[in-house]
């Protein structure tokens, strides 16, 4: 994939001056303003009530009339999430799991990617083709026999058991594939003549050039670990080890109608990754659309 | 390739490929492989496996539960689908368009995508919560009586289509940008010159130049919607009596609470082939609708 083709996306935000663009004049106007800001409250106004409630104090979550501004506005809930749950331990899980996924990721499905868009060799095809045949294959039809497996390794309620089947990624190992073939030969083979290894092309001239394809896969797999929920239900069931998703999901089956506390634990699992997403945001838009191109 | 061959170019090829390889063998390849072969078994992992052959989908056939979560996860799919189709691809339109604050809109979109599942639908219970939750006082503004939602096995299920709507439209409208972006102007300038209207330039230069899109984004919805799960088992656990039981749903509940592994597995390869065969009838289909130029 090139970036010519990727054109129209990397400037996803920006406008070029493109008269089809123009909206209507008068009242038509005016109507798709309204819709605009219509479907801007509809995706808003749920998270404003999400971070609404985790600021009300007991008495004033289950109110009819609801307060929409809590008054008084307290950080109650969030103190009593830190002394009923270990909400510290279980926020350092996710932030290790997802940086060590992410990392992860990035080093074997880059290294991956290089062998198959950059090195000739035999059986390549025959094995690229495996990769792809285990795309196919739902992640559900896995998890069993991955749960055995891990029992057997005795990595149930443990960190590598809940990294390591992350860390490999037949998508990621696409993805970077499809951008490196679009990087031109005539730049490593300069540095052949000169006698550079593999490992000097790879770290020196691939991987700087394949900086926009590598930041995606970045925020899409610390993304796909920090927000997962089958898996770790799978491996973890001590509170210790587990993540946000899990440590969320258990703490609304034990405190049901805290709705407070409740939104709290979900604030602080969203909050991050919205971090993430405003300061990535580009990359966001590009792996909705790579992954939609053929290769 | 200069300076490298024989041994040397077969030693940097296993440097650099395998340690993906061997991790995807360990954690995709020999688990679906096993998962093949566990469908030959009854094995409830404290006793040794027993082989039962075809056993586990005669009994899959005779499973009532399995019946009811495949027709649960058909009428998601029905109500699902179309909608999000639909929705987003008018939410493109209109956020693909010059106008101030376009930008904030399209953002705002995203912000579910990003969000966790789990996040997400604890988030919609409260919501959905039938005496103190934020939509049935929206209703009770417009003079509506809002149903039980989530307790009532009537709602349930479009409880939890809406709930999916509003997470994953975002998605769905972002690839559909992507393909309205690539539509080249020439079209619409040509159109207008000859006097078309808005819509006419819609049904006749829109929808077919961006067909292919629509149908890469209808095939990606169609596969991740056989997988529904994380809002179900947050929302409901399946309930209210079983209203909202779906495949992935059974396929955890006989792994996890019955410690059916065997089962477990054969009901997840049923679930792949059913994914397989509406890709494959989607990929037929797609000649009589899907414009390639």
């Amino acid at each position: 994939m090139t970036r010519t083709e990727l054109g129209p996306l990397a400037t996803a935000g920006e406008f070029e001056a493109d008269p089809t663009r123009q909206p209507p004049r008068g009242i038509g106007r005016w109507i798709i303003y309204g819709l605009l800001i219509f479907s801007a409250l509809t995706m808003v106004v749920p998270f404003l009530w999400m971070v609404s409630t985790s600021l009300k104090a007991d008495e004033y979550v289950l109110t009819m009339p609801p307060q929409f501004l809590p008054r008084p506005l307290t950080l109650y809930s969030y103190r009593r999430l830190a002394a009923l749950f270990p909400i510290g331990r279980i926020f350092l899980n996710s932030l290790l799991v997802a940086t060590w996924t992410a990392a992860g990721q990035l080093l074997t499905c880059s290294m991956a990617a290089y062998a198959f868009a950059r090195m000739r060799f035999r059986g390549s095809n025959a094995l690229f083709l495996i990769y792809l045949a285990t795309l196919m294959i739902p992640s559900q039809v896995t998890i069993t026999p991955l749960f055995i497996v891990m029992r057997y390794l005795g990595w149930i309620n443990t960190y590598p058991g809940l990294i390591l089947p992350g860390v490999f990624s037949a998508f990621g190992t696409f993805l970077l594939r499809q951008f490196l073939l679009g990087i031109p030969r005539e730049l490593e083979e300069a540095a052949f003549i000169d006698g550079a290894s593999h490992w000097t092309v790879y770290s020196r001239i691939i991987l700087p050039l394949a900086k926009p394809a590598l930041a995606t896969l970045a925020v899409y797999s610390f993304m796909g670990s920090w927000n997962a929920y089958l898996w770790p239900l799978f491996v973890v069931s001590d509170m210790q080890l587990m993540t946000l998703p899990v440590g969320l999901a258990t703490l609304h089956g034990r405190w049901l109608t805290q709705w407070n506390l409740v939104m709290a634990g979900s604030v602080i699992t969203v909050l991050p990754m919205l971090v993430v997403y405003l300061a990535a945001q580009k990359y966001f838009v590009k792996g909705v659309v790579m992954s939609g191109i053929k290769g | 390739m200069v300076g490298e061959r024989g041994w040397r170019k077969l030693a940097w090829v296993g440097v650099f490929l395998l340690p993906s390889l061997l991790g995807l063998l360990t954690f995709a390849v020999v688990p679906i492989l096993s998962s093949l072969l566990l469908t030959l078994f009854d094995w409830d992992l404290l006793t040794p496996p027993r082989f039962v052959g075809l056993g586990n989908f005669q009994r899959l056939v005779a499973d009532r539960n399995f019946w009811s979560a495949l027709g649960h996860t058909l009428y998601y799919i029905a109500g699902y689908i179309p909608l999000v189709m639909v929705i987003a691809l008018a939410v493109a339109v209109l956020v693909n368009q010059r106008l101030r604050g376009v930008v904030l809109v399209r953002a705002a979109f995203f912000v579910p995508v990003v969000s966790a599942w789990v996040a997400v639908a604890l988030l919609w219970q409260w919501i959905f919560n039938p005496k103190y939750g934020l939509l049935n006082y929206l209703l009770s503004l417009v003079g509506v009586h809002g149903p039980a939602w989530l307790f009532d096995p009537q709602w349930a299920m479009p409880a939890i289509i809406l709930t999916s709507l509003w997470k994953d439209i975002g998605f769905v409208m972002v690839m559909l940008l992507a393909g309205l972006q690539g539509i080249p102007s020439q079209y619409y300038e040509a159109a207008a010159i000859d006097g078309a209207s808005r819509w006419q330039q819609f049904r006749s230069i829109t929808l077919p130049l961006l067909s292919p899109t629509i149908f890469f984004a209808l095939t990606i919805s169609l596969i991740n919607s056989f997988q529904v799960f994380d809002q179900v088992w947050v929302m409901t656990g399946g309930g209210p009596a079983g209203a909202t039981s779906v495949l992935v749903e059974q396929i955890v509940k006989n792994a996890f609470s019955y410690s059916r592994m065997g089962y477990a597995a054969s009901l997840s390869w049923v679930l792949f082939i059913l994914v397989f065969a509406a890709t494959i009838i989607q990929l037929r289909g797609q000649k009589r609708w899907v414009t390639y130029d």
